[in-house]
């Protein structure tokens, strides 16, 4: 046995999987509450001792990887020049690595705005605007606001290079931390955000997560390398791919509906399959995560009904479902008490209703849409976003989905609608779930043993 | 060096003309940045507030032109970007007219170069580069 040991400091629980990489195969999983108000060490302690206390066989542990989503994540703010393009390509880039996107801006800020920014909880700051060579007075005003408002969280500025001279000459008299990285959109409607991911994230390893007082940890268990999010960004990212002869899955879907937000991540192209469909707006990131704020099973129920009428809510029960629920006071009561754990019939299939609207809102929100041009050539249709029609697996994560009997029922939501016609939805889709947990424990364990890592993953995703 | 933006507006797919105004246009020392067929105004203005264009040159061929291009200029200055020179050409209207009138129409709608059928992208590169002092 050679037990390796991936840790995820969450935001509720720090999760503990012990994988055997010689004879891959899960030891065991553990979780404990995250302690970061005291000292983060107490609750991956009390873990270990339930994993070890669990699996008595785990004599040695060989190596440990960690991500981190506690202290609220990692907080960002995107600025940009036009909202489509540069603000579009910076949200993306900051999504891309795990990030929550706090603060959006576009065009030139006013100080009421970077005032509002300063005083925000952002960790960091993404600025971007103007193609290569295009705008760059846009991007040099909002630096020099950044400058006046005295910022004092790091600044990566991923806009129009022509810019980074005077912007240098900006910051470097101030306080404020800047990196200069490649541009987000260097051409029009061209994404290239992986420069700026990277940069995000040894930001997040250098003082993040010492910010957030999890920097401890690392005198025990060795660097945190990434923000949980982008682990399972990894994960799936290496279970479409395949790696060396294992032959990956092919594009799929990863859905995390949660008590506050609902995260969808797709890897795949998404390239029109028609010749008649033509492309519009920024190019779409191959393996792309979306983050709902606004759909959750707890904290942001109350916002459902806005999103959907009590008509439609109805149509999310089950056929067979008697109850006549309260909708109103039902999500009432789970957004004003965020432990909530139903305990009837009725309250599991109010829940279950819940996390339908989640996955079918956020899918709807997630796939791209075509539209429909009527030219002297017949019709010709445009589509914004990618095109998920082929996908071929789903896989559903989080707390909620995986410890929910019915979670490949919630999953079904994610199909092509005949009310939703215009969206590119997956047609048939297999649908898999993360039972074990441990696609966030995967993407740590990709980055040493990627092979182990996609072996575990099709044994254990049913 | 001076960047314009260029593409085919409205519900027109005519995709040769284009792709040789671009040729023609790189080969000149423009830096062109093509947004393609199918394109609205917006797609237009917003790619010339990104790449800080000097010129935007609308291209339709299919007769319907005039309405595609109604309130362009309009919305240009609304996007800030009324220093921005604007060119139109192709087929831009209905049938067969007589084109002192098209050009004077389009100019009263904010155009400042107007070009009909048949006309030479030469022209049209001669214009712009005295319209952007590059003579």
């Amino acid at each position: 046995m050679k037990a390796y040991l991936l840790v995820d400091f969450g935001s509720t629980y720090t999760k503990l999987t012990c994988v055997d990489l010689e004879n891959e195969y899960i030891i065991g999983t553990a979780k404990a509450p995250t302690t970061v108000e005291t000292d983060v060490l107490e609750g991956y302690d009390r873990a270990f001792k339930y994993l070890i206390s669990d699996h008595p066989e785990i004599k040695e542990i060989s190596g440990i990887s960690a991500c981190s989503s506690a202290a609220g994540g990692l907080k960002m703010a995107a600025i940009g020049l036009v909202e489509e393009l540069t603000v579009e390509a910076a949200k993306r880039a900051c999504l891309g690595a795990g990030a929550i996107v706090k603060r959006v801006y576009a065009h030139h800020m006013t100080k009421r705005e970077a005032k509002e920014l300063k005083e925000s909880d952002i960790d960091i700051i993404l600025l971007a605007g103007g193609t290569d060579g295009g705008n760059a007075e846009c991007i040099i005003h909002n630096a020099r606001k950044l400058v006046e408002a005295d910022i004092h969280v790091p600044v990566i500025v991923a806009g129009n290079k022509d810019a980074y001279d005077t912007i240098e000459d900006i910051f470097e008299p101030s306080n404020v931390e800047y990196f200069l990285v490649k541009n987000v959109m260097p051409q029009l409607k061209k994404l290239d955000v992986e420069e700026a991911k990277h940069q995000i994230r040894k930001i997040f390893i250098d003082k993040i997560i010492d910010a957030k007082g999890i920097k401890k940890a690392e005198e025990k268990i060795g660097e945190i390398i990434m923000p949980t999010p982008e682990a399972v960004l990894l994960a799936a990212e290496l279970l479409s791919k395949g790696y060396e002869d294992e032959e990956g899955y092919g594009e799929l879907i990863v859905i995390d509906i949660g008590g506050a937000t609902t995260d969808v991540h797709t890897i795949g192209e998404g390239f029109p399959k028609r010749t008649e469909v033509i492309l519009k707006g920024l190019e779409e990131p191959f393996a792309k995560r979306t983050v709902e704020g606004d759909l959750g099973m707890r904290y942001s129920a109350n916002a459902l009904l806005s999103l959907v009428s009590n008509w439609e809510f109805k149509q999310y029960f089950e056929d067979d479902d008697a109850c006549d629920h309260n909708i109103e006071k039902s999500l009432n009561r789970r957004s004003s008490n965020v432990d909530f754990i139903p305990k009837t019939k009725d309250e599991e299939e109010f829940d279950k209703a819940i996390a339908k609207i989640c996955c079918d809102v956020s899918m709807s929100r997630h796939v791209g849409h075509v539209e429909v041009v009527h030219t002297p050539l017949g019709d010709m249709y445009y589509q914004t976003g990618k095109d998920l029609t082929g996908i071929r697996y789903v896989i559903g994560t989080g707390g909620v989905l995986i410890n929910n009997k019915d979670a490949k029922k919630i999953l079904k939501q994610v199909n092509k609608k005949s009310n939703k016609a215009l969206e590119l939805r997956p047609t048939n889709p297999s649908i898999l779930i993360d039972k074990s947990y441990i696609m966030a424990a995967m993407g740590l364990l990709s980055q040493k043993y990627p092979k182990v890592a996609i072996r575990l993953l099709k044994q254990y995703l049913m | 060096m001076n960047t314009v933006v260029i593409g085919v507006i409205g519900a027109d797919v005519h995709a040769v003309g284009n792709k040789i105004i671009d040729y023609v246009l790189t080969q000149s020392g423009f830096h062109v940045v093509n947004i393609g067929v199918l394109s609205s105004q917006e797609d237009f203005i917003n790619a010339a507030i990104e790449t800080d264009a000097k010129a935007i040159l609308v291209s339709s061929l299919y007769g319907h032109g005039e309405m595609d291009c109604r309130y362009f200029k309009e919305k240009c200055v609304e996007a800030g970007l009324d220093h921005v020179k604007l060119y139109v050409g192709g087929n831009i209207v209905v049938g067969k007219q007589e084109f002192s009138e098209v050009e004077a129409r389009f100019k009263a709608m904010g155009f400042d170069r107007v070009y009909g059928p048949g006309q030479k992208i030469e022209d049209a590169i001669a214009d712009l580069k005295l319209d952007l002092n590059m003579a």
